[in-house]
């Protein structure tokens, strides 16, 4: 099992049973859905963003433990960011994930999900919140897909 | 605990079948994934073929492969004998009268959408209704609501139990209506698992006068069916998880109301006549084939049809039977695991939910143990929403599995939980 401790590590198996910032925001400045058609998985974003920066995040849905402990991590990374740094951190993140790149300092806790990479079809689930933040900055009305 | 462990090291031999040759049939079996034997549980997704099924094709691609029903020189010949000669063996595998009735598509989708679109285009007219059932595949639900967005028909859909059954009164009550134009509904749900009273639903649809369309994906591996007992007037299947290539897929449907109906697709192959001004379209089963169709995949299907005949499709079923009897059993073993899917009349398959447990981290700690199933929500959505889960785990038997096979994948799952549980 030593190769699926590599996916699944403990603070992963951590995050998925007691997600962080799990609640809704109950008058967010921004929201938006994340589906994944593959699988059924729907998990949506909530951020308050003053002066360009993100006071606060959350997020609520049903999800594997990839991607709850993505969007959990996520969610922990994020706050207190300010706006124009979460293309470029989901950028980082995006290579980890996708590619054997080293993991870069500045992702932190994010680099646990590095085992991803070995799983091509699980890369949705970790990237699933990701999408889904970006469509609420967008402000998409219409929920945001992984495929 | 201790009655199932031991039943699972008496021989595989409760069934009649020689299972160490049916496997030795199959190539891709033999190989090991991520350093395991494959134990492959996604049959109710896509069947292995076996090695008759690749030769025939082989043999048409390296043979006497040429375009059918054209040529006048012999490879044109042959191929169109054999392509034939596979909706021949599709006739007698349904015991269908003719073999106008059999028509080639490219899947069991593409068979119920060439219903929806010719039959359904013909006769449903704004506030008409078309009746399913709430245990429907997508492939029998989408085509009807397009259907229903194209004409103003109304979609109803005939609730089931807990356990999975299908609610025959609430079925006869939507029936009754008046306006009923047509009912389609699976014969084996590839959710579930259950086999619906599909003789029964056709006698109560017709006793008002209401066309009946089954869908016999899940179904034609695993049960003999027989068309003019059933007397449905339509049968849609796949090829590919009936041992046949992918590509292919079936329809039958009665001759009075096939001859009746529109083509579906225009082009070649389907016509008498053609000019500018009018075409005459091709008799059955021509009339519903434009195009130059999968030919060695049909061929290939008709392999797998005579490899199936010889082993028996009693035989496979009673092997499947005994083999989910004792799957079901032992993953009942394993704590807070629910089966999904629970009807008294079930084959094929378990689906199942773990507590907390998302089924794609099932799935994928499966698959690093060798194990292959599926895990999501079986592109039926609505049983989904029914039972309020996002998605469920699915083993999926075919002929050549074994309960040595159940036993790894109920080691698996032990696994799943020591590593979720640690």
């Amino acid at each position: 099992m030593s190769d699926l401790r590599d996916l699944y590590q403990e603070v992963i198996l951590d995050h998925n049973k007691r997600p962080r910032n799990f609640r809704v925001l109950p008058q967010p400045t921004h929201k938006a859905d994340g589906v994944n058609p593959l699988c059924g998985d729907r998990i949506s974003v909530f951020l308050d963003i003053e002066e360009g920066v993100i006071k606060d995040i959350a997020f609520q849905g049903a999800g594997c433990a990839i991607s709850s402990a993505s969007a959990s991590l996520m969610t922990e990374a994020l706050k207190g960011k300010p706006v124009k740094e979460v293309e470029h951190l989901f950028e980082a993140f995006h290579n980890v994930v996708t590619t054997d790149c080293e993991c870069p300092r500045g992702l932190g806790k994010l680099g646990v999900l590095a085992g991803v990479r070995d799983y091509p079809s699980r890369v949705k689930c970790a990237t699933l919140a990701w999408h889904a933040v970006r469509a609420a900055l967008e402000e998409r009305k219409q929920p945001v897909a992984t495929e | 605990m201790n009655a199932p462990l031991a039943r699972s090291t008496t021989p595989v031999a409760r069934s009649e079948l020689d299972l160490a040759r049916i496997r030795a049939d199959f190539p891709i079996l033999r190989q090991r994934v991520h350093g395991k034997p494959l134990v492959y549980l996604d049959n109710a997704a896509s069947v292995q073929k076996p090695k008759a099924v690749i030769d025939a094709v082989g043999a048409c691609y390296s043979g006497y492969y040429a375009n059918i029903h054209r040529g006048v020189h012999l490879l044109s010949e042959r191929s169109t004998a054999a392509y034939e000669g596979a909706r021949e063996k599709v006739r007698a595998f349904l015991n269908a009268a003719s073999v106008q009735e059999i028509i080639f598509t490219r899947n069991t989708t593409e068979s119920i959408n060439l219903v929806a679109s010719s039959f359904g285009g013909q006769r449903v007219k704004a506030g008409d209704e078309i009746v399913i059932t709430g245990m429907e595949h997508h492939s029998n639900i989408v085509p009807w609501q397009l259907l229903c967005e194209h004409t103003g028909a109304v979609l109803k859909v005939a609730p089931f139990t807990d356990a999975g059954e299908l609610i025959l009164e609430e079925y006869e009550r939507l029936l009754d209506s008046g306006r009923v134009k047509l009912a389609a509904f699976v014969h084996l749900s590839n959710a579930l698992g259950t086999i619906n009273p599909v003789k029964t639903m056709i006698d109560l649809a017709h006793a008002r006068g209401i066309p009946v369309l089954v869908d016999g994906a899940q179904s034609v591996p695993h049960l003999a069916v027989d068309v003019r007992e059933l007397d449905c007037e339509f049968y849609a299947f796949s090829s590919h998880k009936l041992y046949g290539p992918s590509g292919v897929g079936v329809l039958y449907g009665k001759q009075a109301l096939l001859e009746a109906m529109p083509p579906y697709q225009g082009g070649g192959d389907m016509i008498r006549l053609v000019t500018f001004e009018k075409t005459e379209y091709a008799d059955l089963p021509n009339k519903f084939e434009a195009g130059t169709p999968n030919i060695a995949g049909v061929i290939g299907l008709g392999a797998a049809l005579d490899w199936l005949n010889a082993i028996g499709l009693d035989a496979v079923a009673a092997h499947e039977h005994d083999l989910l009897e004792y799957a079901i059993a032992r993953i009942s073993e394993i704590p807070e695991l629910k089966i999904m899917g629970t009807a008294r009349d079930k084959a094929a398959l378990a689906a199942f939910t773990m507590r907390s447990i998302h089924p794609h981290d099932i799935g994928t700690i499966l698959d690093r143990e060798g194990v292959a199933i599926r895990a999501g929500h079986h592109c039926a959505q609505p049983v989904m929403q029914r039972y309020g889960v996002p998605a469920t785990a699915r083993a999926s038997f075919a002929v050549y599995n074994t309960r040595d096979e159940v036993d790894s994948l109920v080691a698996a799952l032990w696994k799943v939980k020591e590593l979720f549980e640690s």
